[in-house]
């Protein structure tokens, strides 16, 4: 039995894996289109299907989240507006590079040899900190003890070369255009090219290179990334690369997903579960890491394996959330904690 | 009825994008309202063991 061109199994997997992508996203504020895009190519949809429609997703979660945050953080429109720019040319640069790879044949290699670097990058990333938090267990201080006011010292160093022409940001100090477009170009190629929304880079690129302090970082983040989000789906929308139906189902798995992982940053310590998302995406990069061998190899022997350690790593982690929810929920004490990244 | 296929390839994906925006939306909302019903309940559920 099909419905919508899908079978009833396909059909729960979407809804269900859109729902558990949704629980970490609402918790950790990421880990959302960059688990999308490798679950569809494993899934045997062409690369720039999977691309597309990763970045629709991520366009639909951008909504949700700016609708949920509207009235929270800062947003610097001028800055927010110039990076939508740079990102849309960084996008168009990175989409054509992927039907200029697709013509070579080449597309899924490269993107699936991209995804193992980027999610075991993000993997060891986050085991640090986990590592690091455990080591200053008694220090409340942010990480590197900054305000969220403060510009970063980095940022600060690179504001001081003065290239012309520079623009003035809202949250104080100037910029250089250059700089604006190296990073936000930077970080739309590297979204039109994988698929993914660019979050986890945009973010820490506006705060350590162009220099803003993190909660205008924050806001200015998710605005640019709501107008790139929709420009890399009418990019990709234009030549058919959008599964609507996968999409369409994805979300509404990720909305009510978003909104009990939201409510769990109240209720479960991000410290205790920070290193299981870590071990997740190492284990995703395995997974994406095997069915590119298995490809090599020509066998397809691996790949139910590599969809088990992708699927069933972001399984595993939700399920602790939602197990650590529910203990919490029983034991009638939340261990209240501030959303992580703005509770994104 | 219009037909979808033949629409511009812009236009198609402008509709695209009008489309998950207005899903999203929706989604947002219909959950939104879904949580304020069901929060009482349970609260009640709860309060009633």
């Amino acid at each position: 039995m099909e419905i919508f061109g899908l079978s009833l199994a396909l059909l729960a997997l979407f809804v269900s894996f859109g729902f558990m992508v949704g629980v970490l996203f609402g918790f950790f504020g990421m880990g959302g289109s960059f688990l999308i895009t490798p679950t569809l190519l494993l899934l045997d949809y062409p690369a720039s299907v999977a691309i597309g429609s990763g970045l629709a997703f991520y366009f639909g979660t951008s909504v949700i989240a700016v609708l949920k945050h509207y009235d929270v953080g800062q947003v610097d429109y001028k800055l927010g507006a110039i990076l939508f720019v740079v990102l849309s040319i960084g996008i168009e640069l990175g989409s054509r590079l992927v039907f200029g790879l697709e013509a070579l044949g080449v597309a899924n290699l490269v993107t699936g040899v991209a995804y193992v670097v980027l999610l075991a990058g993000i993997g060891v990333l986050f085991l640090r900190r986990a590592y690091n938090l455990e080591d200053d267990d008694d220090d409340g201080d942010d990480d590197d003890g900054a305000n969220d006011d403060e510009i970063p010292a980095i940022g600060q160093k690179i504001q001081s070369y003065t290239v012309p022409p520079m623009i003035s940001l809202t949250s104080g100090g100037r910029a250089s255009v250059w700089t604006i477009g190296g990073a936000g170009g930077s970080v739309g190629l590297i979204s039109g090219l994988i698929g993914v929304g660019g979050g986890f880079i945009r973010m820490p690129a506006i705060y350590y290179l162009i220099g803003t302090p993190l909660t205008a970082a924050v806001g200015t983040s998710l605005f640019a990334g709501l107008f790139s989000g929709a420009f890399g789906t009418f990019t990709y929308g234009m030549s058919g690369s959008v599964d609507l139906t996968v999409v369409s189902l994805l979300l509404v798995g990720s909305a009510l997903g978003a909104r009990i992982g939201s409510a769990a940053t109240t209720m479960v310590e991000e410290d205790d579960v920070i290193v299981y998302f870590g071990l997740m995406m190492l284990f995703a990069s395995g997974g994406i890491a095997l069915s590119e061998l298995a490809n090599w190899l020509g066998t397809g022997a691996l790949d139910m394996l590599s969809v088990f350690l992708l699927v069933g790593s972001s399984f595993f982690v939700a399920s602790m959330i939602l197990y650590k929810v529910f203990q919490s929920a029983g034991s009638g004490e939340p261990d209240a904690q501030t959303a992580p990244d703005g509770g994104r | 009825m219009i037909e979808f296929a033949a629409l511009s390839p812009p236009v198609q994906a402008m509709l695209l994008v009008g489309v998950i925006l207005v899903q999203a939306v929706a989604l947002y909302a219909g959950y939104g309202i879904l949580e304020r019903v069901a929060t009482p309940l349970i609260d009640t559920i709860t309060d009633a063991r």
